[in-house]
């Protein structure tokens, strides 16, 4: 059967996501009838590397997942292996880790913020053409990126794939005078950054709120990132340990990619800023609270289009921990504590960029590895993505085409999907059938 | 070039999909044979990154995969930008590079803020699969040593 109003849309590519994709939308009549959102997830071809491999290794290896996350990939893996091996390294590489962290947020956000998402609600078409006006806003982006890439360079040894991270703890731990340089070019990362909060809340959002069930890590008394509890917006609270028995992936008929959702509910959930700012807002440090109060933000945030706030709100956040972090530390006596092999299955999880990254892994008694699983935010953020954008599409059909595909486009961004990993292209295709 | 110089050799890639690690290989090679002075940096070829990597520099050089060219695997491939260039060739279009992010915006988006460096000099291997996992294709391999040579002919010639 065919409709009056039956079109087919292709646009060549969507710029600006974190890696290869494609969306598809099918428009039956006056109704949206799929929104698909293809990801090609290399995190299962990284499964199948990491069998046979050592216990030691999967930090290294899962690094190269994400160019843009590798810390995340680090820690979730050497939380699930000394998880198996009953390793608990001290206060000082618990600080430090949390320091490595700290710089991955501030990176990855600043260049969301300013090189992917701003030139969206600018009217730009990419950074290149916003760095053509705004040269300074762009200066102050990639200010504060190189300034998250500095603790990258001094924890992990480079700011991308750092090299420092293994199991048990680091190879070498810095001395407290070269986290001191540091902390000087972090604490005058501060005001851009608040500038930046206040600069992103000044945008127009459209109204919009999410109905998802929000989940994240939590650890009370301080913002959630390496480390946690996870809990959701519906009551849910579990551990690492208990991921799987929550979190089921399932093949879906309108869709070849699994799509994640909560063990025993009916609806769609999130992961990622919204869900650690609404769930953990409380426990932002004082400047941070400071900036979201004055940005409008209130104790939750459900608007996708408001993630830039969340993000910016992030940094800030992210900076202070960082400054404190450094000023609280003493170089620990060893780099890292000896991990002995184990048999068993250890669980891991923290709080990527752009939201929950969980991985297990099964050792043998020497330490091989015997399988793996890893699940990234974004492969749990694409049914709730399509939902969204099925709904966000189904408000616009008076558009024209290209109008259509750019707002679509403009909606991914919100979620900063990281499809990526290696290579490089969304395709967006509108079937009006 | 003469007096004071900063120079840089940039290896965009990554060494888990196939061929697109050609330029991290190719910097490899080149550990310990550039003169002293030259950084020698592996990156994902994520734009902000590299205009970071080649600010300031007098001369950059690129080794970089591409794919879709009319070169067969393991043709090399050669371009120059820079400071001087207006609308250089390097800015065409997001792709000589596999990265459809990477180098075209990274060249753009430094000329928009003012920090291509002086001389930018691209070398860029025609891939033949950028599937999962480690390991060049013979082709390719077999080409990072004439890739790697022709990155120190460019340094001869520049840094004499």
């Amino acid at each position: 059967m065919t409709h009056r109003y039956d079109r087919t849309l292709t646009a060549a590519a969507i710029a600006r996501v974190e890696g290869e994709g494609a969306l598809h939308v099918r428009v039956a009549g006056r109704h949206v009838q799929e929104a698909r959102l293809d990801i090609y997830e290399p995190p299962r071809f990284f499964e199948a590397f990491l069998r046979g491999r050592s216990y030691t290794e999967p930090p290294d290896i899962t690094a190269r997942v994400c160019g843009i996350c590798p810390v995340a990939y680090q820690t979730s893996a050497y939380q699930a292996i000394e998880a198996v091996c009953g390793t608990r390294p001290g206060p000082q590489i618990a600080a430090l880790r949390r320091l490595l962290y700290c710089g991955e947020w501030i990176a990855s956000h600043a260049l969301h913020v300013y090189m992917l998402h701003a030139p969206d609600f600018l009217g730009y078409p990419g950074a290149v053409e916003m760095a053509a006006d705004h040269r300074d806003l762009v200066q102050r982006g990639l200010s504060l990126r190189r300034a998250g890439n500095a603790i990258m360079e001094v924890l992990g040894g480079r700011a991308v794939h750092p090299v420092n991270v293994r199991v048990g703890g680091f190879y070498s731990a810095p001395e407290e005078t070269t986290l001191a340089g540091l902390r000087a070019q972090l604490e005058a990362a501060l005001e851009p950054a608040l500038e930046t909060v206040s600069w992103v809340a000044g945008f127009d959002f459209p109204d919009l709120a999410v109905e998802h069930e929000l989940l994240a890590l939590t650890e009370p008394g301080r913002y959630a990132i390496e480390r946690g509890t996870l809990v959701t917006s519906g009551g849910l609270a579990f551990a690492a340990a208990e991921f799987e028995q929550h979190v089921v992936e399932e093949q879906v008929p309108h869709s070849t990619a699994l799509h994640a959702r909560l063990a025993g509910r009916d609806g769609t959930y999130l992961t990622g800023p919204l869900a650690r700012y609404t769930l953990n807002s409380q426990w932002l440090p004082p400047l941070a609270t400071d900036a979201a109060r004055a940005a409008g933000l209130g104790e939750s945030c459900r608007n996708p289009f408001r993630s830039i706030i969340v993000r910016a709100v992030e940094i800030v956040c992210a900076l202070e921990e960082a400054i404190a972090i450094i000023a609280g530390y003493q170089m620990p006596p060893l780099a890292s504590v000896p991990v002995a092999p184990r048999a068993g299955t250890g669980h891991g999880v923290s709080e990527a960029p752009r939201g929950v990254l969980y991985q297990r892994f099964d050792l043998d008694a020497d330490g091989t590895i015997l399988g793996a699983r890893i699940v990234p935010p974004t492969s749990q953020n694409q049914a709730a993505i399509e939902r969204d954008l099925a709904q966000f599409v189904q408000a616009r059909l008076s558009l024209d085409d290209e109008a259509l595909t750019r707002q679509c486009e403009q909606a991914i961004r919100n979620y900063d999907p990281c499809i990526s990993c290696a290579t490089h292209f969304l395709r967006l295709t509108i079937d009006r059938t | 070039m003469t007096g004071p110089h900063d120079v840089v050799v940039i290896g965009i890639g990554n060494e888990f999909r196939r061929d697109d690690g050609a330029g991290p290989a190719a910097i490899e090679r080149l550990r310990g044979r550039v003169p002293a002075g030259v950084r020698l940096v592996i990156s994902d070829g994520e734009p902000a990154d590299l205009v970071e990597a080649w600010a300031g520099a007098d001369l950059a050089i690129v080794v970089d995969a591409m794919h879709g060219s009319s070169a067969p695997p393991g043709g090399l491939y050669r371009v120059t930008a820079g400071r001087g260039d207006i609308g250089g060739q390097a800015d065409r279009g997001p792709s000589a590079s596999s990265h459809g992010l990477g180098l075209g915006t990274a060249v753009a988006l430094a000329r928009a803020l003012g920090q291509l460096p002086g001389t930018l000099i691209i070398h860029a291997v025609e891939g033949a699969d950028f599937g999962h996992g480690p390991g060049l294709s013979d082709a390719v391999g077999a080409a990072i040593d004439a890739l790697a040579a022709a990155v120190l002919a460019d340094l001869r010639r520049k840094l004499t």
